[in-house]
């Protein structure tokens, strides 16, 4: 069952080009994508590929200017939809900072439900869980200003999850934090994915955060141009590259490796496979003198 | 260098003053800040203040601290009671010399004013130390629900309120960083006359300017995926009740305000 189906997506914007006359500047061009529940999903692409685009098209923050988008059947260009989507695909955004409203915690993750007009009782008990959920229980009291850039975007999570949505759309989550805050975003992310079930769109520039997916999405010029597992996906180096992506970086030492005539498989994602492989080819080589 | 800038203190607790109903709190500050202006003798200003006194140990705040508010507004006081001084020539002269005359009445005048400033400081100040300033703001967006008659969009100016709060702290920290980024290339803000140093912050307002909107936009946007469309059908997680204990307030502070008036009419004034 897929419950994001983008058909046919076209989005552009009508601009002035320097001599004043009207030009469309395509940003999203015949984009067709099915994203299955419960599904991990990364979207990778460089600046200007028309991620962040595509992303605000699942939350009808943007509306398709050709083909459509369907959330669970309904489709975002119509305006009757457009909260009860925006409830079920919940969007966390890049910038924690400028995500949260509220000058304590608690207060601002019950700002969704309190949105969605919920009895005050059902406010309390799904804030108390949001908290619990991304580990952040304990600082409920805080003022939001006080707490890291990792704690903060999962407090902007638990925001999400309070709504109860039934996919989680994460637009660069990590683009502004330090490694120890992306380490605690995206190990939120995965355990969602994973133990809850929640269907997650990752957007990203980040190759090793896409290697938790279960599919990875490559983004160039407003279309996809690649699809498949992280496996898939990252064996083909030369075709990331020319789409001003790196690999992972063993990866990367693997391909090279390749490259001089060294007998590696495709596709190595992790440093141990990476490592695993090597010792495995010096112990051929020295069984073979 | 900014940090040390805070707005609407707040120091939590648990005391029966921080658990009062926010909305009940907010109009008995104002009651008593009424109530100070009542008193024309000093049986009456001893009322006033012993229930100030009364509630700050209510408070379980440390007197410290409500001193500490008194701090800035000094020479507010100390102008005003100087005013008086030399202004109030009634009564028994006490010196006299030139233009200068000072009289008992003066004094009495004097002493009187800066008690009633420094009670109503103080009492207003105890609202805001015993207040979280989103439960302050909620509570006016609930005392003023009545002029949604009058088509005043109370929830849009409480919203305006939070957030204005909210980012308060996050706008200092940018402003430091973007005074450091100016100083590492060679912005001189601490010297020149007074005309050069206020050019020197251009450069500082600019970008704090640029990035406030940008701030805006997505906050707006966050708030839009929050499924956030204005005041209507919306509802808070914390509700506000009114306990026994509020009613019993609101007794206590008509009852002062009633003896201070029966002690105007018994006493004679002395201002």
């Amino acid at each position: 069952m897929a419950i994001i189906k983008a058909e046919s997506v076209r989005f552009h914007y009508d601009t002035d080009n320097e001599e004043g006359a009207a030009q469309s500047l395509m940003v999203l061009d015949n984009i067709n994508l099915d994203i299955k529940t419960g599904e991990f999903v990364a979207v990778l692409g460089h600046n200007g590929s028309g991620k962040s685009t595509l992303a605000k098209h699942f939350n009808a923050l943007l509306l398709p200017t050709g083909g459509q988008v369907l959330i669970d059947g309904k489709n975002t260009s119509d305006e009757h939809n457009k909260y009860e989507i925006r409830r079920m695909v919940g969007m966390v955004l890049q910038n924690p900072d400028n995500q949260l409203v509220s000058t304590i915690v608690e207060e601002d993750v019950a700002f969704g439900p309190e949105n969605l007009g919920l009895e005050p009782d059902e406010i309390v008990r799904r804030v108390h869980d949001a908290l619990s959920t991304v580990g952040m229980l304990d600082y409920r009291e805080h003022a939001p200003h006080k707490l890291s850039g990792g704690q903060k975007q999962r407090v902007a999570i638990a925001g999400i999850l309070a709504m109860q949505p039934d996919c989680l759309v994460l637009d660069e989550p990590t683009a502004m934090l330090d490694p120890q805050g992306r380490k605690e975003v995206l190990e939120t992310i995965s355990r969602l994915n994973r133990e809850r079930g929640m269907t997650v769109v990752l957007i990203t520039h980040y190759m090793d955060e896409a290697a938790n997916a279960d599919r990875v999405v490559v983004m160039e010029h407003g279309q996809i141009i690649m699809q498949g597992t992280p496996r898939e996906v990252f064996s083909k180096v030369d075709k990331l590259r020319a789409a001003g992506l790196d690999v992972p970086q063993p990866t990367e030492l693997c391909y090279d490796l390749l490259g001089q005539g060294i007998p590696l498989p495709e596709g190595i994602l992790t440093v141990e496979e990476c490592t695993t492989a090597l010792l495995q080819i010096l112990e051929e080589n020295n069984a073979g003198n | 260098m900014l940090s040390g800038i805070t707005i609407g203190q707040f120091f939590p607790g648990n005391s029966l003053l921080h658990r009062m109903d926010a909305r009940i709190k907010l109009v008995l500050t104002f009651a008593y800040i009424a109530a100070v202006f009542i008193p024309r003798n000093w049986a009456g200003l001893a009322v006033a203040v012993g229930f100030l006194i009364f509630t700050i140990l209510l408070s379980r705040l440390p007197a410290k601290l409500v001193l500490k508010s008194i701090k800035p507004i000094l020479p507010i006081i100390i102008f005003t009671s100087a005013l008086n001084i030399f202004y109030v020539t009634d009564g028994t002269p006490l010196f006299d010399w030139a233009f200068i005359h000072i009289t008992t009445q003066g004094l009495t005048t004097a002493a009187f004013i800066a008690i009633r400033i420094i009670s109503l400081i103080a009492g207003s100040s105890l609202l805001t130390y015993t207040t979280s300033p989103t439960t302050l703001t909620d509570a006016l967006e609930r005392l003023l629900s009545p002029l949604k008659a009058v088509r005043l969009n109370v929830h849009e100016l409480a919203m305006m309120m939070t957030i204005a709060l909210r980012f308060i702290p996050t706008l200092i920290e940018e402003t430091d960083k973007i005074m450091s980024a100016q100083k590492a290339r060679g912005a001189d803000l601490e010297s020149g006359s007074l005309m050069q140093r206020i050019r020197a912050l251009i450069p500082i307002l600019i970008p704090l300017f640029v990035s406030s909107f940008r701030r805006a936009y997505e906050l707006a946007t966050a708030m839009e995926c929050r499924c956030y469309r204005g005041g209507e059908g919306r509802t808070r997680m914390k509700q506000m009740h009114m306990r026994a204990f509020d009613i019993v307030c609101i007794a206590v502070v008509v009852l002062m305000a009633a003896g201070l008036i029966v002690l105007n009419f018994v006493l004679p004034p002395v201002i």
